[in-house]
């Protein structure tokens, strides 16, 4: 018998369904045990019925529910608490449904601070206000699932790998144990480790580190240790999938951002990366933005508005 | 009070909208209203971030066209830090933003839309969708599958990572093709285009003569179109002159960096999303379906409407075949369709002649670069039309200001237009089904946004 799954996104980009839409072929060979009942990225089951003509959002129930974005908007909040309501397990996916995720950089500011920049651009009409018809009014700010509901399983990354969005979905089918990463980017990565070196300040990535692009990763030495800030350190490991591959930034030679959050559910990846580089004498004055640690991880209340909100919104 | 139909989510789109449907007591449609329901704030929060690092925050616009974003933006910060891009870095980062282009077509023809065709528009939700062409069409969904994954698998073991890129860096791309990589991308590519040929070929003999009723008048209205042409005025997705046309054909050239004497965005109270319009025409902003006003539109057909060829030979001749059937503009919104694919076969021809050009392997991909003072307007050709990144950079290179104004968004109101045809034309005297209902949103999913 194939299982019912539900899928929805919420304060999100799409990239966490595309990243299941990557899983390509194994798919196709999941799909005689997977009975989607509820996906808006592929399928036309409605919120308000068939014919439109429901007051509330109704989902149907299913055995496993994955939920991908924050919650930013009344509509949101409602989908959120249904799927819960509806799901016997309720995957967090991907960094934004964990931690907010980049939309919740917008945590940063206030309602009214976030109109006031969107109505005025170059480019926008003058006296532009927020809409009033049709569309869901927004919380005060982007919270993370379990800000709001229960969440079963945490499933970081952004997007999240699909060796470990299958291997989630087959663990639960056969009733095993579920297998994430718990190691730090660091731990995965073969990049070449001399020891820290005489650097004092963090680099920008404006200029080319030192890498032989012929030879292999464990061939290049530690973009840190050269002296650019890597998140590599405080960040989840789990993009680089189950194959022994280099972590996906690294193997383009680029310096990690943290994009699968907090190596622990409730780590501070500003607070740690600090931590690092003081320990190691670097100083922090170097990096030009040190909120921008927090991109990824900015809901739980990590990023807060140094101004309160006026506007009712 | 008449009857109130609320479409909502729509579906085998990217992002979130509604359609909310008024209708009368007789049971004709009042109104017709789309909302698009997101707003997640890029220009507030990049404010005060190093001008580099946005380049790889902004990727989460869209998780379907993050390549697009990441490289209008890398192109904004190249010009606000006066940077010299190293020749490699451009054509590296060209080759890329047509491999993603070939995915997202891929994406959206099959997997989004052909499920109206291959399914019918009147087939059952529950097998109206990809899966639903897994169990009718096996073999044709197996392939289907197979070539989305080779395009994306193709980039990521090229790039690093296909969904939120970050190869692309002010000043060219992060590292170099090498020989063994270009050869078996090029070989890659090769199958792709027989992919696209066939793609090509099957919907022009199995989908389009069956729905040609429905292709040439569900959600058809009379806009003007925007793209991007090279000097020779042919198709570019990278680089050259915007080409804002009018309804009649006729058109300006301009530089992205002037875009605001030509755009502006209409705030409006259904929707967060802003509905661009054509400023320049200066006749202000309408969307009365009888007498709209500075309405234009981007993606696929508007780039095949304001080109005046295509540099790649197949594609150019699907182009003369085109237009010697629909005209120049075509106006057809389920043409949208048509020319995506006809952008297909572009795409793979075009990522094959950058896989051949001299210097895709050269060492040099990157110059160094230093965060400055400036502006830069960084535009490319999106999937879903002309994507404009804008930044200004304070001294130490980290954002002032950065208006963005997205593919999709150009398609708001031309969007919300063929909702209120379609509805109209549709629903007669309280007549309302679920294939009904499923029609007028075939006429979003057209545009793809």
């Amino acid at each position: 018998m194939p299982v019912n799954v539900a899928s929805e996104w919420l304060n999100s980009c799409s990239g966490c369904e595309i990243a299941i839409l990557n899983l390509g072929e194994t798919l196709i060979d999941l799909l005689p045990q997977l009975n989607f009942v509820h996906i808006p990225v592929l399928m036309d089951h409605k919120h308000l019925g068939q014919l439109g003509d429901k007051e509330h959002i109704e989902l149907p129930k299913a055995a496993v529910g994955l939920l991908s974005g924050g919650i930013r908007n009344e509509e949101h909040l409602e989908v959120a608490l249904e799927m819960r309501k509806k799901c016997d397990v309720l995957i967090a996916l991907g960094t934004c449904a964990t931690h907010g995720g980049i939309p919740a950089m917008l945590n940063s500011y206030t309602n009214d601070e976030l109109f006031d920049r969107y109505y005025s651009t170059q480019s926008t009409d003058p006296d532009g206000k927020p809409p009033t018809q049709g569309v869901p009014f927004l919380l005060d700010r982007c919270y993370a699932l379990d800000e709001k509901i229960d969440v079963d399983i945490y499933l970081p990354g952004c997007p999240p790998h699909p060796d470990h969005i299958k291997g989630t979905i087959l663990a639960l089918l056969k009733g095993e144990d579920i297998k994430l990463p718990f190691k730090s980017v660091c731990d995965t990565c073969s990049a070449r480790r001399e020891g820290k070196g005489d650097i004092k300040e963090i680099k920008r990535f404006v200029t080319t580190p030192e890498f032989d692009p012929d030879k292999p990763i464990d061939q290049m030495r530690c973009l840190l240790e050269q002296g650019y800030l890597c998140m590599g350190p405080v960040t989840r490991a789990g993009c680089a999938g189950i194959n022994g591959d280099a972590p996906k930034c690294i193997s383009a030679r680029v310096p990690c951002r943290g994009c699968y959050g907090p190596v622990q559910q409730n780590g501070n990846q500003l607070l740690d990366m600090l931590n690092a580089l003081v320990s190691n004498g670097i100083d922090i004055k170097s990096i030009p933005d040190r909120d921008n640690l927090l991109r990824f991880s900015g809901a739980h209340n990590r990023l807060v508005s140094r101004k309160k909100s006026k506007r009712k919104n | 009070m008449g009857k109130k139909i609320n479409i909502q989510p729509l579906s085998r789109i990217e992002g979130h909208a509604s359609i909310e449907i008024n209708l009368d007591d007789s049971g004709n449609v009042k109104e017709a209203i789309t909302h698009f329901s997101s707003i997640r704030g890029f220009e507030k929060y990049v404010e005060g971030k190093p001008a580099e690092e946005v380049t790889r925050i902004v990727t989460r616009i869209c998780g379907i066209c993050p390549w697009h974003h990441h490289l209008a933006s890398v192109k904004a910060v190249d010009g606000c830090f006066g940077a010299t891009v190293a020749p490699a870095g451009h054509i590296l980062r060209e080759c890329m933003q047509n491999m993603a282009h070939i995915n997202d077509k891929i994406l959206h023809f099959y997997f989004l839309a052909a499920p109206d065709f291959v399914m019918g528009p009147d087939a059952d939700y529950s097998v109206r969708n990809i899966i639903g062409i897994v169990g009718a069409a096996p073999d044709l969904a197996k392939r289907v599958v197979k070539m989305r994954q080779l395009g994306q698998m193709m980039m990521e073991k090229f790039a690093g990572k296909v969904i939120h890129p970050i190869a692309g860096v002010p000043g060219g791309f992060s590292k170099p093709m090498s020989e063994t990589q270009r050869k078996e991308l090029v070989e890659n590519t090769k199958e792709l285009l027989e992919f696209a040929k066939f793609s090509m070929k099957y919907a022009k003999e199995e989908i389009f003569p069956k729905y040609l009723d429905i292709v040439t008048t569900l959600g058809t209205i009379i806009t003007g179109f925007i793209g991007t042409v090279d000097n020779n005025g042919s198709l570019n997705f990278y680089d050259g002159n915007l080409r804002l046309m009018k309804p009649d054909g006729s058109y300006n050239d301009f530089e992205d960096s002037d875009y605001l004497d030509y755009i502006s965005e209409h705030p409006v109270d259904v929707s967060y999303g802003k509905y661009p319009y054509a400023k320049s025409w200066n006749e202000g902003f309408s969307m009365d379906l009888n007498a709209p006003k500075g309405i234009y539109r981007s993606n696929c057909l508007a780039r095949i409407n304001v080109c005046d060829q295509i540099s790649t030979p197949l594609a150019q001749t699907e182009l003369e075949e085109f237009r010697k059937s629909f005209g120049r503009p075509a106006q057809q919104t389920l043409l949208y369709h048509w020319a995506r694919l006809i952008e297909l076969v572009y795409a793979c021809e075009k990522t094959l002649e950058l896989l051949n050009h001299g210097s895709i392997t050269d060492k040099k991909t990157r110059n160094d670069v230093t965060p400055a003072a400036g502006r830069g307007v960084g535009h490319v050709e999106a999937p879903r039309g002309t994507l404009i990144h804008d930044y200004t950079t304070d001294e130490n290179g980290c954002i002032k200001s950065a208006n963005m104004i997205v593919g999709t968004t150009h398609n708001l109101a031309p969007i919300s237009m063929s909702v209120e045809q379609s509805a109209r034309m549709l629903i007669k005297d309280g007549n309302v089904d679920e294939t009904i209902l499923n029609k007028i949103e075939m006429s979003v999913r057209a545009y793809d946004p």
